[in-house]
């Protein structure tokens, strides 16, 4: 039954699927085989093993960009370097593990950490220039993110290139590299690691002293500075963290068994579907785990359709555009929500008159 | 004449998204050129109706009679093409435009059919504004203007669409007695010349003054309509609440304490250099009320924010407690045990999006009652705020709910929940009771005195000068950004007295002094 507690949910996965009712439509229309195109992006990632490892791969580097930039947004900065973070974090970790030779263990710990420290570190960027200069952090954010994409490029060319292979880091040392867990799947460690830090960044938020000032100031900053709050500081703090947790994702990332080296010579786009993820779960960590599992899935099933069929991948974006559309349109069944809400109400009013 | 119906509401019910019942069977009729006014406790629903009215909501029963003919409201455009305005309880007001380019919104003149017409704006708003008195620079951005102010705008925002039918939703919770009394000259007239207007205020003496009929409401019902000159105030009280209503306001004899709070030639300029503040000195001791008068914008709001670390840009000297405040971030003030109720509630009070809870401990989340080194403890902030909710009297569905949902009176009940909850060594309170109803006055009011009495230095900032001169032990009258009055005695001291004071009419020699 759907009543008022409940409602919130069934509006969204109604506007899924509503979202996925389209795309059906738009694969009607242009494809020659429209029925096994659909069973081809519904069923796909569930018919295989192999299938069913791809969707969770790329699940893992959006828990980790969502959940940063759930924490970004909560103070109110609309800072887009998660993207930048991300990149910069899987080059440092690559350089790590190449450069600095440590044993096992060790060694994938150290280049997270460092890709940790330097995904911080470039979130950071914008805060600062908002903070001393009064820049948006929008804009400075997305200048910030083709640097990112050039300085590690440049800085791969420069210290760790492998001169056979051409645009290419040297191999990542098995001492590095983080293995399939799960033989048969490329399924890895970092699976544990992202749901841990999107539970973290759940209690970060919502439990704890430096969460509860960030969404002070992000919801009300005059507030937060009325209440004795220092602005400056949370607003740097939340956007430190923002970028660790990225910087963290694009270490694993590369490190993980998908890739040997670091051969990533365009921006993949993490931080951008980490927007997306932030705005379906309305700033809620904890909820960025389901939505990274459900964009993971469409994109994993859009690619076997894609590789089977004639339909283009780029399905995907229309769909994932309406969700938000819908998951952002406020109004969206609102008239169905007030019924439901009015027969309640009203019925316990009744009810108080009987008592 | 008498009896021409110009709009009656007829049953209306009003349920909203979170199943809040605001309206349950409200009824009542507007006569051509009346004032009528809307009496009731704090979440009656008073402000629900009006926005129903006005089309910012739909009813989810009931009907709408407006000159013998049943409509329907969808939003506030069609309300204003129907000769309603309203003046609402939050300001609606752009701050970063001007007054005059705000009264002209939604009606702008154009030239040539597309560019706005900056010059016919001023012009028109400043006759509009001399029409009706309003003594107000047109030209300046409405992020300057004080409260008193911004609620001018306001009425001469709705004015200037026509409104045949006026709402006005508490016009004087932010108002001093001198302006409320200018605004009623101003409602006369607007009677006079056939308007009807739509009055809701706490304040029962107001509504004896210049309202015909009171319709009063209880808990979402009307509960009748009643000539207002037949009615005494204490039968209004009884209606609203249901209950007589007795809090006895007991101030105890105790010798003072030591000095707490200290101030010598303050001086302060606002950041575009104007000067605020012209070399002010007063101490406050442990155990008594130092109430300060004025009209908006004599420096009371600065002398708030330095006390409260919220603006440090100034010279001469601040203490808390002994210590000089010149260093201290509000953080450490505040650790001084100082409490601080804010003149603006909606922009400094509270956040509205965030819970009722998250909103009772954003000044003391830190303390060890609340939290470990890093982890906040719910589950105490949760018990905690049950209490507070039923000792405040906060009228809600649970804590959990947005702040932002909570009616006016009951927005303010949180920040004085809040504030008045930490046993505080310091108060400054700006209008603590503004838009709170009778019933959560008096409990605020005596929150107040309870700590004046257990010891604690109580700096009152407030417009409503029966407030003033029932709570002060003493009372300093600011007028020009200087202290033109300090009364030690306020046994016999008179409103009017006061007022000429606060208009400066009269000032004492000493001004700005320290008595002994
Ligand atoms: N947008 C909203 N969503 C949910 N509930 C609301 C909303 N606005 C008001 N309420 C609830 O409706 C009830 C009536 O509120 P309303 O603002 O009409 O009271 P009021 O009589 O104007 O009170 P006050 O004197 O404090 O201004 C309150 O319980 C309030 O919490
Ligand atoms: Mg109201």
């Amino acid at each position: 039954m759907i009543n008022t507690k409940n409602f919130t949910v069934f509006r969204r996965v109604f506007s899924v699927f509503i979202a996925l009712l389209c795309s059906f439509v738009i694969i009607f229309l242009v494809s020659e085989e429209p029925v096994f195109a659909i069973v081809q992006l519904v069923t796909g990632p569930l018919r295989s093993v192999r299938n069913m490892s791809n969707v969770i791969e790329t699940m893992i580097p959006l828990i980790f960009t969502g959940t940063g930039v759930c924490i970004m947004f909560s103070a109110n900065q609309m800072n887009l370097a998660c993207e930048g973070s991300f990149h910069l974090g899987g080059l440092v970790a690559a350089m790590c593990a190449i450069m600095l030779g440590l044993p096992p263990f060790i060694s994938p710990v150290i280049a997270v950490a460092a890709a940790g420290i330097c995904g911080a570190f470039y979130t950071s960027i914008p805060a600062v220039l908002k903070i001393k200069t009064g820049a948006t952090e929008l804009v400075s954010s997305l200048m910030l993110n083709y640097i990112s994409l050039w300085l590690a490029t440049y800085l791969m060319m420069r210290f760790i290139r492998d001169p056979g292979v051409g645009a290419a880091s040297l191999p990542i040392p098995d001492s590095a590299a983080l293995h399939a867990l799960i033989s048969g799947t490329r399924i890895h460690i970092g699976v544990i690691v992202a749901i841990g830090a999107a539970v973290l960044g759940e209690l970060f938020l919502y439990r704890t002293k430096a969460g509860y000032e960030i969404r002070l100031v992000g919801e009300n900053e005059a507030f937060a500075r009325y209440s004795g709050i220092n602005v400056v500081k949370v607003i740097f703090l939340s956007q430190l963290i923002g970028g660790l947790i990225a910087g963290i994702g694009g270490g694993i990332e590369i490190l993980g068994p998908i890739y040997s080296r670091f051969s990533w010579t365009s921006l993949l786009g993490y931080g951008w579907d980490a927007v997306i993820i932030c705005t379906l779960v309305k700033k809620k960590p904890l909820y960025t785990i389901p939505a990274a599992l459900f964009l993971a899935y469409l994109r994993t099933g859009a690619s076997i359709m894609a590789r089977t069929t004639d339909v283009t991948l780029e399905i995907v974006q229309i769909t994932q555009g309406i969700i938000i559309m819908l998951a952002v349109a406020e109004k969206f069944l609102e008239g169905y929500r007030m019924k439901l809400v009015e027969k309640e109400a009203k019925d316990n009013l009744k009810k108080g008159e009987v008592l | 004449m008498e009896n021409d119906i110009i709009l009656s509401l007829e049953h209306i019910m009003k349920i909203y998204l979170n199943g809040t019942v605001a309206n349950e069977d409200v009824s009542f009729s507007l006569r051509r050129g009346e004032v009528h006014a809307l009496l009731g406790e704090n979440g009656a629903g008073k402000s629900t109706l009006m926005k129903i009215l006005y089309g910012i909501e739909n009813p989810t029963e009931g009907k709408i009679i407006l000159k013998g003919r049943e409509t329907t409201i969808k939003n506030s455009k069609e309300a204003i093409s129907m000769g309603i305005g309203m003046v609402h309880q939050h300001f609606m007001l752009v701050p970063s435009l001007t007054a005059a380019e705000n009264i002209v919104l939604g009606a702008v003149p154009k030239k040539w059919g597309i560019f706005i017409d900056k010059r016919t704006a001023v012009k028109e708003a400043e006759e509009i504004a001399s029409t009706y008195h309003f003594n107000i620079n047109v030209n300046e951005k409405v992020k300057n203007l004080s409260v008193g102010l911004k609620q001018k705008v306001e009425i001469l925002k709705a004015l200037y669409r026509g409104a045949e039918i006026l709402i006005m939703d508490e016009p004087t919770a932010v108002l001093t007695p001198q302006e409320t009394d200018e605004l009623f000259v101003q409602l006369e007239k607007l009677k006079e010349n056939g308007h009807t207007i739509i009055f809701i205020s706490h304040k029962l003496d107001e509504i004896k003054q210049i309202c015909d009929r009171a319709t009063i409401m209880r808990r979402g019902r009307s509960m009748g309509t009643y000539e207002v000159s037949k009615i005494s105030v204490e039968e209004m009280s009884r209606l609203m609440v249901g209950s007589e209503l007795h809090t006895e306001l007991k101030k105890s004899d105790d010798a003072l304490g030591e000095v707490k709070v200290r101030v010598r030639d303050l001086q302060a300029c606002d950041p575009l250099g104007v000067h605020k503040i012209q070399g002010i000195g007063f101490d406050v001791k442990g155990g008594e009320i130092l109430g300060i008068a004025g009209v908006e914008g004599n420096g009371q709001a600065e002398v708030v924010e330095i006390l409260t670390g919220l603006y440090k840009n100034y010279t001469g000297q601040v203490e808390i407690s002994g210590q000089d405040t010149a260093p201290l971030s509000v953080k450490q003030i505040r650790k001084l045990r100082l409490s601080h109720i804010p003149e603006d509630r909606m922009q400094s009070g509270c956040a509205p999006s965030l819970s009722i809870l998250d909103n009772l401990f954003s000044n003391q989340y830190d303390g060890s009652e609340y939290s470990g080194k890093y982890m906040l403890n719910r589950e105490r902030m949760e018990s905690r705020a049950e209490e507070l909710r039923e000792e405040y009297l906060i009228k809600c569905e649970s804590c959990r709910q947005n702040v932002g949902m909570l009616s006016g009176g009951n927005i303010q009940k949180v920040i004085a929940a809040r504030e008045l909850s930490t046993e505080p060594v310091i108060i400054v309170a700006n209008q603590p009771t503004r838009g709170v109803d009778i019933g959560a006055s008096q409990f605020i009011r005596k929150r107040l005195i309870d700590y004046r009495n257990k010891g604690a230095a109580v700096i009152l900032v407030s417009a409503d000068l029966s407030e003033l001169l029932s709570l002060s032990d003493r009372i300093a009258v600011m007028y020009k950004g200087k202290i033109t009055g300090m009364f030690s005695e306020t046994e016999g001291l008179k409103e009017e007295v006061i007022g000429q004071y606060m208009l400066g009419i009269l000032h004492q020699k000493e001004a700005g002094g320290v008595e002994s």
